[in-house]
């Protein structure tokens, strides 16, 4: 006989998880349990929805799928925007949540909530367990589901008694048989040679790179694509980190809080070919103005982002490092030299400029030289708000990975992310950037980073107010700071330091710059805090 | 403009709320929307009427095909499919006016399932254009209710929608 709480972890230990990032209750003890008694690492981070943002920070640094777990109720409910933020990033997560006894669901009882119902706009999928015997399939496709195809977050909701109730014997299912969900990855070959025609025929083709270059692990291939064709590339920001920064190739990141020469180079192109990605309102805020001059192919794998925001010629439903592949077998094709003349020429001529405050550390140039001193292959995670602006078009990546919360934009997610990439990556150094409002939102996981070794960097950048919203207050409302400055804001240095944790503030680059060497020096977490101006500008 | 669209799901609970729920998340108009089980048990039949462009249909058909539990969907072009819908019409009908509501009833091809000192009840199971044309037909002895089950749609000829 094998209960329903050591199915659930047969089944993790089968789909290859070492760790898990939740959060205790009672409904979902059993699980918890079965658990403690085998290697696999269970994190308890401060609060659930900060559960998500590990798992997702790990999945993204291990390309694998994240396991997070909580328990009914307001523990289900609090994971939430961490499951939304994953899903609007396509990132593999296996949500678990213990659920009420299935006799009494519906009766609201203590710490009952319908989280199936409440996720079902934002999860890939979702099951609501009804008996212990469907736990090895439902598992077995949920990890299917998070992993395959577009990649997204998947819910398993399991009633207490799933997981007391016991089978005869536990046999993980050898494959998945869902008749309704079979990715197309090939790419068409028609399509394919159409979008290779149509590339042959462009003068001011230009690439929009997006996150599913790198959620499909297409690196490589993409880069080898370039090289061959010489087409200039701008990325959204999930893409960030498909190119070095410095490549001369690579224009920056386009949108709204983007690089001026990126949107100016997509605005006068002929041809954009987007590769994975959606083309969301901040990263082309005119898909219009786009398509009256340019063709546009469109390469995905969720036929459903093709022509949804903007207008295609040539759609192309697939996997990226398959399509990818197959038309470097077919290419021929140079881009002239005339234009890409013209792209450096705009990349040179709107670099961002620096603006420097007394007493503050200019955060743009500070980020700059901060990505100068991390060791190879670091992770950077930007939180929202300016911060992250900073961070997506300064911060001169090299070989190493950049993460934020693009799609959803949730404050608080850098600091767990951060420390679910470094349960992830324990050899990389890994840098959370924040202000002083996102800090805010997730400072308690101070004490999951001090107990559980996870020696991240954080990086706070102070200026006592919200910044992308006082921002906004001084373009369209008159400057009237309607609840955006942050009042009391408490000394961080102490408060890191009430956790254990090591702390410094700098007034200054040269400060900042020090300290920030001083960090990665060692492998302990570390809060910097940069004071900076409120009048520094995102862009 | 009105389109008809077929979508096949596994017979799952939950399947209704993931496919209805799209609906209201993605801002899209839906007139009607019947479904029940197949030939086969383990999966349901869905007809769709909903309203839109060509853009907003082609979105829907997308975003329907992502739902785990589908498995196909189409939408069906003028001419190829054959439409009906099931209604109930209770009618206001005085002892004078039976005559009357059973000529309309019998040139309709509407059958009457129910009467009561005040009331006469059709059942009607055609097209949409020929229920309005009956209810045009009926309004003016005084319709009380109505029920109707949405249009359900299956394809012209041999052709199979499962194969």
């Amino acid at each position: 006989m094998i209960s329903g709480a050591e199915i659930m972890v047969k089944c993790l230990q089968e789909e290859g998880v070492s760790i898990v990032f939740g959060y205790p209750g009672a409904v979902i003890c059993p699980f918890f349990d079965e658990l403690y008694r085998t290697d696999i690492r269970a994190v308890l981070v401060r609060q659930e929805q900060n559960a998500a943002h590990c798992a997702s920070g790990y999945a993204r640094a291990l390309s694998t799928v994240g396991v997070c777990v909580a328990t009914s109720g307001p523990g289900a409910l609090n994971l939430i925007t961490g499951i939304a933020t994953a899903y609007m990033d396509s990132i593999p997560l296996v949500c678990i949540t213990g659920q009420v006894r299935s006799d009494v669901l519906g009766r609201d009882v203590f710490q009952e909530a319908d989280i199936t119902g409440a996720c079902e706009s934002f999860v890939k999928h979702s099951y609501l367990v009804k008996n212990t015997a469907d736990l090895p399939r439902i598992f077995k496709e949920a990890f299917h589901i998070a992993g395959t195809g577009r990649p997204g977050p998947v819910l398993i909701d399991v009633p207490v008694d799933v997981q007391t109730g016991t089978i005869e014997e536990f046999v993980y299912p050898d494959k998945v048989n869902i008749i309704g969900y079979k990715p197309s990855v090939q790419g068409h070959p028609m399509q394919i040679k159409r979008a290779l025609e149509m590339i042959k025929n462009s003068k001011r083709p230009v690439i929009c790179a997006g996150g599913g270059v790198l959620s499909s692990g297409a690196k490589p291939k993409f880069r080898e694509f370039i090289d061959k064709t010489g087409i200039p590339v701008v990325s959204t920001m999930m893409g960030i980190g498909i190119m070095p920064s410095d490549d001369p190739q690579y224009v920056g990141m386009l949108g709204s809080h983007g690089m001026k020469a990126a949107n100016i180079t997509i605005h006068n192109a002929d041809l954009v070919i987007l590769c994975g990605a959606r083309v969301g309102d901040r990263a082309v805020t005119s898909p219009d103005q786009v398509v009256e001059h340019a063709n546009v192919i469109h390469i995905d794998i969720d036929p459903a982002e093709i022509g949804k925001n903007m207008k295609t010629s040539i759609p192309i439903v697939g996997d990226m490092k398959n399509v990818l592949g197959k038309m470097l077998s077919g290419i021929d094709y140079t881009t002239p030299t005339e234009w890409r003349e013209q792209v450096s020429a705009w990349k040179a001529e709107y670099a961002p400029k620096p603006q420097y405050f007394d007493n503050c550390v200019e955060p743009k140039s500070f980020i700059a030289s901060l990505s100068k001193i991390v060791r190879p292959k670091a992770i950077m995670v930007a939180d929202v708000g300016q911060n992250q602006i900073w961070c997506a078009n300064n911060y001169r990546i090299k070989d190493g990975r950049f993460f934020t919360s693009g799609g959803m934009g949730t404050m608080g997610y850098s600091v767990p992310a951060a420390a679910g990439a470094k349960a992830a990556r324990p050899d990389r150094d890994v840098i959370a950037v924040c202000g002083d409002g996102s800090f805010q939102m997730s400072l308690n996981e101070l004490a999951t980073i001090a107990t559980e070794n996870l020696n991240i960097k954080i990086i706070v950048m102070r200026n006592t107010v919200l910044g992308m919203v006082h921002e906004l207050q001084d373009k369209n409302y008159g400057s009237r700071y309607a609840i955006t400055e942050l009042q009391a804001v408490p000394d961080f240095v102490k408060l890191a330091q009430a956790y254990g944790i090591d702390s410094a503030i700098a007034y200054s680059n040269e400060e900042a710059e020090k300290y920030a060497a001083e960090m990665l020096k060692n492998d302990k977490p570390f809060v910097l805090v940069c004071n900076v101006d409120p009048k520094t500008s995102s862009i | 403009m009105k389109y008809t669209l077929s979508v096949l799901v596994e017979n799952h609970p939950g399947v209704l709320s993931k496919v209805s729920g799209l609906f209201s998340r993605r801002a899209f108009n839906i007139d009607s929307l019947a479904v029940g089980i197949t030939e086969d048990p383990n999966i349901s039949r869905m007809t769709i009427v909903a309203d839109g462009d060509e853009y907003v249909i082609e979105q829907l058909e997308k975003q329907l095909n992502k739902v785990i539990p589908v498995i196909k969907v189409r939408t069906y072009t003028e001419g190829e499919y054959i439409s009906r819908e099931l209604s109930l019409i209770k009618v206001s009908c005085p002892a004078k006016q039976r005559l009357d509501i059973m000529k309309i009833a019998e040139l309709m091809g509407a059958q009457i399932v129910d009467v009561s000192v005040s009331t006469m009840t059709l059942q009607f199971a055609d097209t949409l254009e020929h229920f309005e044309t009956l209810t045009d037909l009926l309004k003016p002895y005084g319709i009380r209710e109505i029920v109707r089950t949405g249009t359900v749609a299956i394809e012209k000829d041999s052709v199979l929608f499962r194969k």
